[in-house]
């Protein structure tokens, strides 16, 4: 957290692509102008792999202490997406830029490190992934449940578009006993 | 329900589902060692609705009326952030003139949550006189948001690409007016506030989060603020015509030159934005240029436009209560959206609690936790379990606790 050093959006592109090569695809960024002045805020958007997501994420805790404002997740058919949505540069007028950082992980083995030890904050959205994708979190502190109640059957992640998802919940009522 | 399980000082409390100074049901365990808090235990989803899954079923003019009904207070700020995703990933241009309506919304949405929290926390310390003089003030904001949109709480202004009504010369003279009832009333209120002895022995010192726990637990809006972490969307990002605007981040070291982060940062955190509020209000009207609200008037054609996206658009608006954000996702297939994302601040907030009750007593849970302006809900008992005798304190006891200390602390 010592460390505040801001960077430009193609600088914190070039900086993970210096460290990491071709682990990291598909980066862009995207300024969109608003208002009558134009003035515009930058978003990146890069896939990291599997195998280095935590070293990433390390690596941006390295360069600035980023805001985690939350993980959202796709289920993609094959393969579920995880995106981590940071905004870093916050403090200046209109330097904000956001940072999406998306992974995705194959459903025969959806299993992630936590970033807990990192970034304690990430907890509560963490364990939301946990239960609404079936995503294994690896190294969690407290993997309990934190939405849903304790009557929903495990093995039921409600955003999965597979046989796991809750389809089965709502066609029939009367067999879940509600 | 817990029995007592560590040492022999030490017993649990449960706290709701449904309580304290929470509008909406969470569940917080206390670990008691005689009248202080030694630990908390969090659990939320006691109202957890599956709205994002709703949102399958429905197409994006749809899912904006669904986002509206997410939170009763914040009925501007979800629609908006869920318009800003879908903008982005569509890439639909806004007309200037509703950029400017768009954040003549946000503000008046912020000015009457500010000044309702401001009652809220008066009624948590036993202040109920200051409650109802907010309340008042907060009616007239309520009339003016009827005046401009037609409704009361669940506004139904936003739009995709736009805004669905305009502000006319004609209106300009009463909202100035009501600006004006709100200038001379900020004044009062922040006497109340800020020069009461009640209320400073009530919070000052209390519920402290510092700014490092601020930044570490990712906590946003006047909660992460108040304990000097520079961080408001508004100001951070260019949005709606904020990017135009004059205005700057608010820590409470504006006005006292110094940085606690306890509850009375969080009162007189609020307290300036309402001002500020007021401030950009008046900005958007002199600034506002002419020409039409919405790109697209027709539904019909925006629909087809949007059914033909494919991509993905993150959305973030600063809510009262801190940054809202919202992730959406097109397939190209459907016209309903593939993945909706939401986050609401109180989603952040809820981590922080943490170390702002540790070591606070108990007559000090409603306060605290109410400082956050949690937008969840509200319990009406807490059962304290000690030694196999269980015996429950209602709200009103709890309530009354509270009111106690405010007059002990008199004396």
């Amino acid at each position: 957290m010592t460390k505040e050093k801001k960077l430009t959006p193609e600088g914190f592109v070039k900086s993970f692509k210096d460290t990491f090569k071709t682990k990291i695809k598909d980066a862009k960024i995207i300024k969109r102008p608003a208002g009558a002045k134009k003035n515009s805020t930058a978003n990146i958007w890069m896939k990291v792999d599997n195998s280095i997501f935590k070293e990433a994420i390390k690596h941006l805790c390295d360069i600035q202490f980023p805001h985690l404002a939350v993980t959202s997740g796709n289920d993609l058919g094959k393969t579920i997406e995880l995106i981590y949505h940071f905004t870093v540069n916050f403090g200046t007028r209109m330097e904000e830029i956001n940072l999406n950082i998306s992974v995705e992980l194959p459903k025969s083995k959806p299993e992630i490190d936590t970033i807990c030890d990192l970034i304690p904050g990430a907890l509560i959205t963490e364990r939301e992934k946990m239960e609404m994708l079936g995503v294994k979190i690896k190294g969690i502190p407290d993997d309990k449940r934190c939405f849903l109640p304790e009557d929903i059957p495990q093995g039921v992640y409600p955003w999965r578009r597979d046989e796991t998802g809750p389809e089965k919940l709502y066609r029939n009522l009367h067999e879940v006993k509600k | 329900m817990k029995q007592e399980t560590t040492t022999k000082t030490s017993y649990h409390i449960p706290v709701g589902p449904i309580h304290p100074a929470l509008k909406e049901p969470v569940y917080f365990e206390f670990e008691i060692s005689g009248e202080r808090i030694v630990d908390v235990n969090v659990k939320l989803g006691h109202v957890h609705r599956g709205v994002e899954w709703a949102s399958r079923k429905r197409n994006p003019i749809q899912v904006l009326y669904l986002a509206e009904r997410i939170c009763g207070i914040c009925s501007f700020c979800h629609p908006a952030a869920f318009t800003l995703a879908v903008e982005t990933a569509a890439d639909i241009q806004v007309p200037e003139r509703a950029e400017y309506l768009r954040v003549i919304q946000g503000e008046l949405e912020r000015i009457t949550s500010h000044i309702l929290w401001a009652g809220v926390a008066a009624h948590e310390i036993g202040f109920d006189t200051v409650l109802y003089f907010t309340w008042q003030i907060r009616e007239k904001a309520l009339d003016l948001t009827e005046y401009l949109t037609g409704n009361r709480v669940t506004k139904g202004i936003m739009t995709i690409g736009g805004i669905r009504r305009d502000i006319t010369p004609d209106m300009l003279p009463r909202i100035k007016k009501d600006l004006n009832f709100f200038k001379d009333n900020f004044e009062k209120l922040r006497h109340i506030f800020l020069d009461d002895k009640t209320i400073k022995m009530r919070s000052q010192g209390a519920g402290i989060l510092t700014k490092k726990d601020a930044l570490k637990l990712c906590a946003v809006g006047p909660t992460t603020r108040a304990s000097g972490v520079k961080k408001d969307v508004r100001v951070d990002t260019s949005y709606f015509a904020y990017g135009d605007l004059d205005i700057d981040y608010i820590t409470p070291d504006v006005l006292t030159g110094e940085v606690n982060g306890d509850v009375y940062d969080r009162i007189i955190q609020r307290l300036l934005e309402v001002k500020q509020s007021i401030g950009l209000i008046e900005q958007c009207i002199d600034q506002m240029p002419a020409g039409d609200i919405v790109s697209e008037p027709k539904i019909p054609k925006l629909m087809n436009q949007l059914k033909k996206v494919n991509g993905e658009g993150v959305g973030r608006h600063e809510a009262p209560r801190g940054e809202v954000i919202h992730y959406v996702k097109f397939d190209g297939h459907s016209e309903n959206p593939y993945t909706w994302k939401v986050r609401a601040p109180t989603y952040n907030n809820i981590l922080p609690w943490i170390p702002m009750l540790k070591g606070e007593q108990i007559a000090d849970i409603p306060i605290v936790a109410a400082s956050t302006d949690p937008c969840m809900s509200c319990t009406n008992r807490v059962a304290i379990v000690n030694d196999n005798k269980r015996y429950e304190l209602t709200k009103e006891q709890l309530h009354s606790l509270s009111v106690e200390k405010t007059r002990r602390v008199l004396k």
